[in-house]
C-alpha cells in the first residue's frame, strides 16, 4: 500500500533561521501520525507546508500522487496559480490551535460556507450534511449559535466538523487542544479518536502523549527541523533511542 | 451560640478579638443602612451647565435679530431646495466613488507587491497633505496647467483629445477633488479595519479552499466592518459639510444658494441659519443610519446590544427620558 502523503527533502527557513532541515515522511491512507517535539522544532511549519500555507524552500509534498503547490515541467517546478492551490487545499482539512471559527457567522453558516462556494453544493444540501456532522461531533441543536456563545471545546469540535464538511482526504491538526481548559481537552480528543477509528487519515501536532499512545499508528519526533525518531508509539514513546527524545519524553510524561 | 464562637481570639466570634468597647457588633453592622458617597461636585457642574443651556435657549428665542420668521420663509424656498438636492447627490456620489477607490488603495497597501504598496502610500501621503480647498482649486484651474487631455498610447499616438476648459466645470472639479480626498482618508480607515481582523481568519478560510476574493468579501470585510463603520460615519458627516467648500467655485450647493439670497436681501444670519438647520437635519439622519449599520455588523460579537433604537436615544437624553433614575444616580 503506497503512501497517501509523501514528503521528501522538505526544507524551510525564516530569514537565517532554519526551521525544516530535510524532512522525509510517509503517511499511509487511514493512518494517524502524531508529530511530537519541543517548541521551535518545526512541527507546525511542517504541518502548514502540507497544504501550502508555507512555501517550502526545497523539497516537495505529494498527496495522492499530486505535488502540492507546484507543477513539474521539463526539470522545473512551477508554482501553481491561486485557483489550483485553492483546489488542492480543499482536499486537505485543517484544525487550528485557536479554532479560527468565523465569529460573524453562525455554527451552521461556518460549516456551509466552503461546501457551497467551493464545491458548488446547494445551500439546502450543505445544511443537511452540516447537521449530520454536528450530530457526529456531539453538537446537535447548536447550529444557530454564534462561536462566541460556545465553550472552547465546543468551538474546536465545530472547527473539526467544518473541516469534515469538505470531505477531505486528509486532516491536519495543529495543537488542537493546547488552547483549551484542561477539563475540555477530553471531549475534543474523543472526537478525534472517533475520526481515527472511522479510517480518516490524520496528521496531528500535539503534546497529548496519551492520545499518541492510544490512537497513533506512527509517532514522529522532531528536533531542530529534523526527524530524529519515527515508529510505532510503543517504540518511540517507551523505548526512545535518541537522547533528545528521551529528555523530552521524560519531561512531558 | 456554639462553644466555638465563645473561644477568645476566634475570628468568627460576634465580639471583636481586641475587645474594643466602641466597635459595633456584627448584628449592628448587618442592620446598618448603606449611605453612598455624596458627590456635590456633580450637582454643581450639572447646575452650571443647565443654567448656561437655559441662557442659550433663551437667547435663541428672544433675540429678535435671529429673525426666525425669515428663516421659516426661506427654509423650503425652491432655490434652497435645489441647493440641498445638489449637496445630497454630490455627497452620495463622492462617498460611493471615494470608498470604491479607497478600498482599492487599502488593498494595494496590504498587497505583497512593493510597487503597489509604495504607490498606495504615496497617494495617501500626497492627498492627505493637500487641503481639500486647495485641491479643489487645482482641479478647477486644470485647464491652465493642461489645456487638453488625450487618450492614447503612453508617450505615443493620441486617439481622443478633450479641451479641459470644457471638461472641468465647477461640479466636476468638486466631484474629482472630494473623491480623491475621501479615497485617501477612507483607505486608511479600511486598512485599519482589515488589520484588526485576526490573521488566523483568512488562514482558516484558505485552508478550506476559499478563493481570495471570496475570503475578502465573506470573511475579512464583515469582520472589519465594526472597526470601519464608526470612523466612516464620521467621514460621511464630515463630507456632507465639507461639500460646502464648493461654494468658492460658484457651485450652487446648499450654502451657496443661501449666500446668493443674502447677497440680494442682506438677511445674512437668517439664511445661514436655514443652511445650518438643514445640515443639522441631514447629520441627524446619517447618525441614525449609522446606528442601524453598526447594529447589523455587531452580529456574533459580544458587543451586540439587544436594546432598541428608542432605548438608546432615551438613555442618551437623561433629562427628557430617564430623568428620575439618572438624577438619582447623581446624589
Amino acid at each position: 500500500m503506497s503512501g497517501l502523503v509523501r514528503i521528501r527533502g522538505l526544507r524551510k527557513s525564516f530569514g537565517t533561521h532554519l526551521v525544516l532541515d530535510g524532512i522525509d515522511l510517509d503517511v499511509r491512507e487511514g493512518e494517524v501520525t502524531v508529530l511530537l517535539g519541543p517548541s521551535g522544532s518545526g512541527k507546525s511549519t511542517l504541518l502548514r507546508s502540507i497544504n501550502h500555507l508555507e512555501r517550502p524552500d526545497a523539497g516537495f509534498v505529494e498527496i495522492g500522487g499530486e505535488i502540492i503547490g507546484y507543477r513539474h515541467h521539463r526539470g522545473k517546478l512551477y508554482e501553481l496559480g491561486a485557483r489550483e492551490i485553492t483546489r488542492q487545499r480543499s482536499q486537505v482539512g485543517m484544525v487550528f490551535q485557536q479554532f479560527n471559527l468565523f465569529p460573524h457567522l453562525t455554527v451552521l453558516e461556518n460549516l456551509v460556507e466552503a461546501p457551497v462556494s467551493v464545491r458548488g453544493r446547494s445551500r439546502k444540501q450543505a445544511s443537511e450534511q452540516a447537521l449530520v456532522l454536528l450530530d457526529r461531533v456531539g453538537l446537535a441543536g447548536r447550529e444557530g449559535a454564534y462561536p462566541r456563545q460556545l465553550s472552547g471545546g465546543q468551538q474546536q469540535r465545530v472547527a473539526i466538523a467544518r473541516a469534515l464538511a469538505m470531505e477531505p482526504k486528509l486532516l491536519l491538526f495543529d495543537e488542537p487542544t493546547s488552547a483549551l481548559d484542561p477539563e475540555l481537552v477530553g471531549e475534543v480528543l474523543a472526537v478525534m479518536k472517533d475520526l481515527a477509528l472511522s479510517g480518516m487519515t490524520m496528521i496531528v501536532v500535539t503534546h497529548e502523549i496519551g492520545f499518541a499512545r492510544e490512537v497513533a499508528d506512527t509517532v514522529v519526533f522532531l528536533d531542530g527541523g529534523r526527524i530524529v525518531e519515527a515508529g510505532p508509539p510503543a517504540e518511540v514513546l517507551d523505548a526512545p533511542r535518541h537522547d533528545r527524545a528521551k529528555a523530552f519524553l521524560s519531561a512531558v510524561l | 451560640m456554639t462553644s466555638l464562637e465563645e473561644k477568645p481570639g476566634d475570628l468568627t466570634g460576634s465580639t471583636p478579638p481586641s475587645g474594643d468597647p466602641g466597635r459595633p457588633s456584627d448584628e449592628e453592622l448587618l442592620a446598618a443602612k448603606l449611605v453612598p458617597l455624596r458627590r456635590p461636585g456633580q450637582w454643581v457642574s450639572a447646575l452650571v451647565l443647565l443654567v448656561l443651556f437655559a441662557m442659550l435657549v433663551h437667547t435663541l428665542l428672544t433675540n429678535s435679530r435671529f429673525q426666525w420668521g425669515v428663516v421659516g420663509d426661506y427654509f423650503l424656498q425652491s432655490s434652497i431646495l435645489h441647493g440641498l438636492e445638489l449637496t445630497l447627490w454630490l455627497t452620495a456620489a463622492v462617498m460611493a466613488s471615494g470608498y470604491a477607490l479607497g478600498i482599492g488603495v487599502a488593498v494595494m497597501r496590504l498587497s505583497g507587491n512593493p510597487v503597489l504598496r509604495t504607490l498606495s502610500f504615496g497617494f495617501v501621503w500626497l492627498i492627505r497633505s493637500v487641503p481639500p480647498l486647495v485641491q479643489l482649486l487645482f482641479w478647477y484651474e486644470l485647464a491652465s496647467l493642461y489645456p487638453q487631455l488625450s487618450l492614447g498610447i503612453p508617450f505615443g499616438r493620441e486617439f481622443v483629445t478633450v479641451r479641459t476648459a470644457h471638461l472641468f466645470s465647477g461640479i466636476l472639479a468638486a466631484y474629482v477633488g472630494l473623491t480623491l480626498d475621501i479615497a485617501a482618508f477612507s483607505s486608511e480607515i479600511v486598512r485599519g479595519g482589515i488589520l484588526s481582523v485576526a490573521p488566523g481568519q483568512s488562514e482558516a478560510a484558505q485552508a478550506l479552499g476559499l478563493g481570495s476574493g471570496r475570503i475578502f468579501r465573506r470573511i475579512v470585510l464583515p469582520q472589519a466592518m465594526p472597526a470601519i463603520v464608526p470612523a466612516s460615519g464620521n467621514l460621511f458627516i464630515g463630507l456632507l459639510k465639507a461639500t460646502s467648500i464648493v461654494s468658492v467655485i460658484a457651485v450652487q450647493d446648499l450654502l451657496y444658494s443661501a449666500q446668493l439670497i443674502y447677497n440680494q436681501n442682506f438677511q445674512v444670519i437668517p439664511l445661514l441659519l436655514v443652511a445650518t438647520l438643514w445640515y443639522i437635519l441631514l447629520t441627524t439622519l446619517l447618525s441614525i443610519g449609522q446606528y442601524f449599520i453598526e447594529r447589523r455588523y455587531a452580529r456574533g460579537s459580544n458587543r451586540r446590544t439587544e436594546r432598541g433604537f428608542w432605548q438608546v436615544v432615551s438613555s442618551n437624553v437623561p433629562l427628557f427620558g430617564q430623568s428620575g433614575r439618572q438624577l438619582a444616580g447623581l446624589s
